[in-house]
């Protein structure tokens, strides 16, 4: 017994000494993803849009937060990943179109996406791009730097 | 009244883990109409697979809704997974047992497992037929802009009845 004990807290120690790598949090998301989603892991490329690609519906949003949670063992504040209430406030939508305010909001709570897209057409239909597999790993890669 | 496809809680703990129990019986009409006699084939009176998945879902919104002393409306948002196995018969006991693996403000998730219990063999270990994961969102805290009844109609009379009946204090 003591032998497996010393084992056990070798591989224990080892697991915290090594940083995980870019290539750790994506295939961590990846299985977070094809759990939550009943996608194939082929299917889960970083440039993947979570509703357009993956056929992430509204509610999928809160089950892969509570799996991100789970898996990374972070906890993430509602809004945080995916920032709420942007589209029902007039001051950040018009005319089915976002506002310059409404793109600093999402840039100021979504630090971790990618907005190339939306800079060049800013309708609402095109909020939901911005969620791709490769913004959710860069999520978690600065919760698990912020943590260190 | 709601319909309820639990008859008893027997065991609760808090935060972890509630079991509860549903006899199937053949006095219950919708086994008659699942499968009721076509042609040649003779009636096959199962209990819907449908309705298991209510009884987990039941089961583990009332792990959920305990754990916060039932002051939010918990609904069912999402079945993640549910693999049942086996069709259940009349005169056989369902059992679900609900683990808690998840909660938080937004809501819970709940990993289930469904067993079998044959009265004819009180001795044998239960056989698990079905394993049906499930995810809650707490109604207040998920749903910006829709107005929802003040009152907490997920926990309704029916509910409390059946936890009175299981001995679990319903005084919210």
């Amino acid at each position: 017994m003591p032998a497996l004990q010393h084992r056990h807290a070798m591989t224990f120690t080892r697991g915290f000494a090594r940083a995980m790598t870019t290539d750790d949090i994506f295939e961590k998301v990846q299985t977070v993803l094809v759990d939550a989603l009943a996608v194939d892991e082929d299917e889960v490329t970083p440039n993947a849009t979570l509703t357009g690609d993956l056929g992430a519906e509204s509610i999928d949003f809160l089950d892969i937060v509570f799996k991100l949670e789970q898996e990374f063992g972070f906890k993430i504040q509602q809004g945080e990943l995916f920032p709420d209430n942007v589209s029902q406030n007039p001051d950040f939508v018009q005319n089915g179109q976002i506002t310059d305010k409404g793109l600093e909001e999402l840039r100021t709570k979504m630090p971790h996406a990618d907005f190339t897209g939306l800079e060049q057409d800013r309708s609402i239909t095109k909020v939901a791009d911005i969620f791709t597999v490769d913004a959710v790993c860069r999520f978690c890669k600065a919760k698990l730097q912020s943590a260190a | 009244m709601r319909w309820l496809w639990i008859d008893r809680v027997v065991e609760l703990v808090p935060r972890e883990k509630l079991v509860a129990v549903k006899g199937i019986s053949l006095a219950e009409e919708h086994l008659h109409d699942h499968f009721a006699a076509e042609g040649d084939l003779a009636p096959l009176p199962v209990m819907p697979a449908s309705l298991i998945v209510e009884g987990m879902a039941q089961s583990a919104g009332i792990l959920v809704g305990h754990a916060g002393d039932f002051q939010e409306k918990v609904l069912l948002a999402k079945v993640s997974r549910a693999e049942i196995t086996a069709d259940p018969v009349p005169g056989y006991t369902l059992r679900h047992t609900a683990t808690l693996t998840h909660y938080d403000a937004a809501g819970a998730s709940c990993k289930g497992v469904v067993e079998l219990i044959d009265p004819a063999a009180p001795e044998a270990d239960p056989t698990p037929i079905a394993e049906i994961d499930l995810m809650f969102a707490h109604a207040d805290n998920n749903m910006s802009g829709i107005e929802l009844p003040e009152g907490n109609f997920v926990f309704s009379e029916s509910f409390r009845t059946l936890l009175r009946s299981s001995g679990i204090a319903t005084d919210f």
